[in-house]
């Protein structure tokens, strides 16, 4: 074998590269969400246009060929992710957008993504569903769905941006995430998020760059799915002297296909456990008056931004009312919800789906505490005081 | 070089390095691969690698990618850098991989079904981009892996485990679906017909731009069998009877729509001289 090659030019990373943003713009999370994988150095962005996440695609196709990157509108959501997984092999932070029918089609490339260990970043900007349901308008259907979509089983990390400036945020954490655990990581936006225009700070030029973790042994000793301490292998690029072999089949270390039970218990156990035992480090959570509690609402994403309204009005109404926000919603912070829980006597879940994260919170308090869904099948938020009444119905 | 002393030459080789002279290309400790006695395979992968080795590639210029099936598996068998992605998106994973890294020669090697069935709107839309890859289709008429269903290139009234009374649907004729979606060099070839196709394999691999070249391959154990084509040498011998080579032939004339085709064109229907492949099409359009 060949000794490694010279590695080829890196795409314009966000410091040396002009065409940064810095300071305060107006802008709408869809936007915003383009800008963060800018700072976060994605140079690679392949979508297909569907509503409400056009505008991601859009603001990719004017930066990308600014920065040297590579805009690709390509022919459906199948090759969308295709080509972002094939770009990301090819040493690019790569991403796609999408919303739910997009997202669905999308399952089949999770999976690929999952098994090969590919970083990538997955911007599901949801809207009211099943099937085309309400195109332009506000759903949490999804989240189960980025759970649990592609057959077979694999963990999930995932991010639940409630604003404009945690679309910018979140989508650079999402590409740290990928590249630091070397698989495809989601952020959940949704229509109202998408769209909503606020304030939002960029710092391009500051922005800690996602970092691929590169293999520190020649290619004859390189075993491209050989785990590290911390369950996660380093990922050698194409064209590097590698020559790594991918597949979607169950393979060993090598990467060479192994069709058996043991390899495939040894993988998919990895796959799952390499989120599991990293909890720590990827969850984040945001805590409002939960100290002394007697009613918790846990929400997440846009259901969040009403619930603080809903927090404000019950404090005001004399109710003890804490909030546990799920800024990951993947993977689920059972610790610190249990915990919650033995101190509550009422949870109530606040979710644009008809009670999909509040199944994972009743599972997870187990009968200490009362579980309450406050769903809505999308379409519109709820109003504060539908949560508050929730909370009340308890007390 | 007379025949016969090149055979000495290549015998010697062997004979002194105890290797395949194409072994470079190939994975260690991968073989014996997982074909049938008889299937095409083998050969169109033979005439992949004796191309790389013709044009001069170093296995660190080349990716080859695949999708699913029989010929997905060939991604596997190579030394390069290579993919085995999922059914059908093998062209769009190479569009991406091409395009971040754009010096590298990028192949997709993958079956009639894969690429024609669940891939077919990823064919013709790489082409219409003319993305430069070399797309090589090892057509055996039928899904193989999966016990022999009939696909889109399978010709009209042919058995199938899905056609237990004759095939109903009309097939594509590739070499023309892949000239009028786009692409710049399309030619035909058999398994039977190894030099020619080697060279067409060549020429695609050094072509810019989006190069098809369609392999005709026996696939004795699912197609054959059903259709009383015998093993894989009668199927060749098939090609042989049925072949007429017509370089520059209008890809109209390249049908096979029958099981009773009176001829197979094959041949080298398209070289376009000039038009620009993709990455240097997208630099343009900035200016740089």
């Amino acid at each position: 074998m060949s000794p490694k090659k010279e590695r080829a030019p890196a795409p314009k990373t966000a410091k040396e590269g002009e065409g940064l943003l810095q300071g305060k713009f107006f802008f709408n999370g869809d936007e915003a969400c383009a800008e963060g994988a800018i700072a976060a150095g994605c140079r690679f962005f392949a979508g297909y246009p569907i509503t409400p996440q056009s505008e991601i695609a859009e603001r990719m196709a004017a930066r990308l060929p600014q920065l040297g990157g590579t805009f690709m509108q390509m022919e459906d959501e199948l090759s969308s992710l295709a080509t972002a997984l094939g770009a990301s092999w090819g040493g690019q932070k790569a991403m796609t957008a999408t919303s739910g029918p997009g997202f669905s089609l999308m399952m089949e490339n999770i999976g690929l993504g999952m098994m090969t260990e590919t970083p990538c970043v997955i911007v599901d900007i949801q809207r009211a569903g099943p099937s085309t349901g309400l195109p332009t308008a506000v759903s949490q259907g999804d989240v189960m769905q980025a759970r649990w979509g592609s057959h077979g089983d694999y963990g999930v990390i995932a991010y639940a941006p409630c604003s404009p400036q945690e679309m910018y945020e979140h989508t650079i954490k999402a590409f740290r995430a990928a590249e630091r655990f070397r698989m495809p990581v989601f952020v959940l936006g949704d229509e109202k998020v998408g769209h909503m225009r606020e304030r939002v700070e960029l710092n391009q030029a500051e922005v800690e760059q996602a970092v691929r973790r590169e293999p520190t042994v020649p290619p004859e000793e390189y075993l491209p799915y050989e785990p590290e301490e911390d369950l996660v292998p380093s990922m050698a690029s194409a064209g590097e002297g590698y020559r790594t072999h991918v597949t979607g089949l169950t393979h060993n270390e090598r990467g060479y296909p192994q069709l058996d039970e043991e390899t495939q218990q040894k993988l998919v156990q990895r796959l799952i456990e390499k989120v599991e035992k990293n909890k720590d480090e990827i969850i984040e959570l945001e805590e409002r008056e939960t100290d002394e509690a007697e009613a918790l609402i846990v929400s997440y994403g846009i259901a969040a931004r009403t619930a603080f309204g809903a927090l404000s009005l019950a404090r005001q109404r004399g109710i003890k009312a804490g909030l546990l926000r799920l800024v990951t919603v993947w993977p689920f912070p059972e610790k610190r919800l249990r915990e919650l829980s033995e101190r509550v006597e009422k949870i109530v879940v606040p979710e644009l789906n008809m009670g999909q994260i509040s199944l994972e919170v009743e599972r997870v308090v187990a009968g200490r505490a009362e579980v309450e869904g406050v769903t809505k099948a999308g379409g519109s938020l709820h109003r504060p005081e539908e949560i508050v009444e929730a909370i009340e119905g308890a007390s | 070089m007379s025949v016969k002393t090149k055979k000495k030459n290549v015998r010697r080789r062997f004979k002194r390095r105890g290797t395949h002279p194409l072994q470079k290309y190939l994975r260690e400790g991968r073989l014996p691969h997982i074909w049938c006695p008889g299937c095409g395979l083998g050969s169109a992968l033979n005439c992949l690698c004796q191309a790389f080795s013709d044009e001069g590639f170093g296995l660190d210029e080349l990716a080859v990618v695949s999708g699913i099936g029989c010929s997905g598996r060939a991604a596997g068998y190579l030394a390069t850098d290579s993919y085995h992605t999922t059914h059908g998106r093998a062209i769009p994973f190479a569009t991406g991989l091409k395009l971040a890294q754009p010096e590298l020669n990028v192949t997709v090697f993958s079956g009639d079904g894969d690429l024609f069935g669940i891939g077919g709107n990823h064919f013709i839309h790489a082409a219409r981009r003319n993305i430069d890859l070399t797309v090589i289709c090892i057509n055996n008429y039928n899904f193989g892996m999966t016990g022999g269903q009939f696909g889109p290139t399978t010709p009209q009234g042919a058995n199938s485990t899905t056609s237990p009374y004759g095939n109903r649907e009309r097939p594509f004729n590739l070499p023309a679906l892949a000239s009028s979606a786009g692409a710049v060099y399309v030619a035909r070839w058999t398994t039977l017909h190894v030099r020619a196709l080697k060279e067409a394999i060549g020429e695609a691999l050094r072509k810019d731009g989006f190069s098809f070249v369609e392999v005709l391959s026996p696939c004795p154990t699912s197609y054959g069998r059903r259709n009383e084509m015998g093993d894989g040498r009668e199927e060749l011998r098939y090609y042989r009877e049925k072949s007429v080579i017509k370089d520059g032939a209008d890809p109209r004339e390249a049908a096979i729509e029958s099981e009773n085709q009176e001829e197979i064109v094959l041949g080298k229907f398209l070289d376009e001289e000039e038009r620009p492949s993709y990455p240097r099409v997208a630099k343009a359009s900035l200016g740089s």
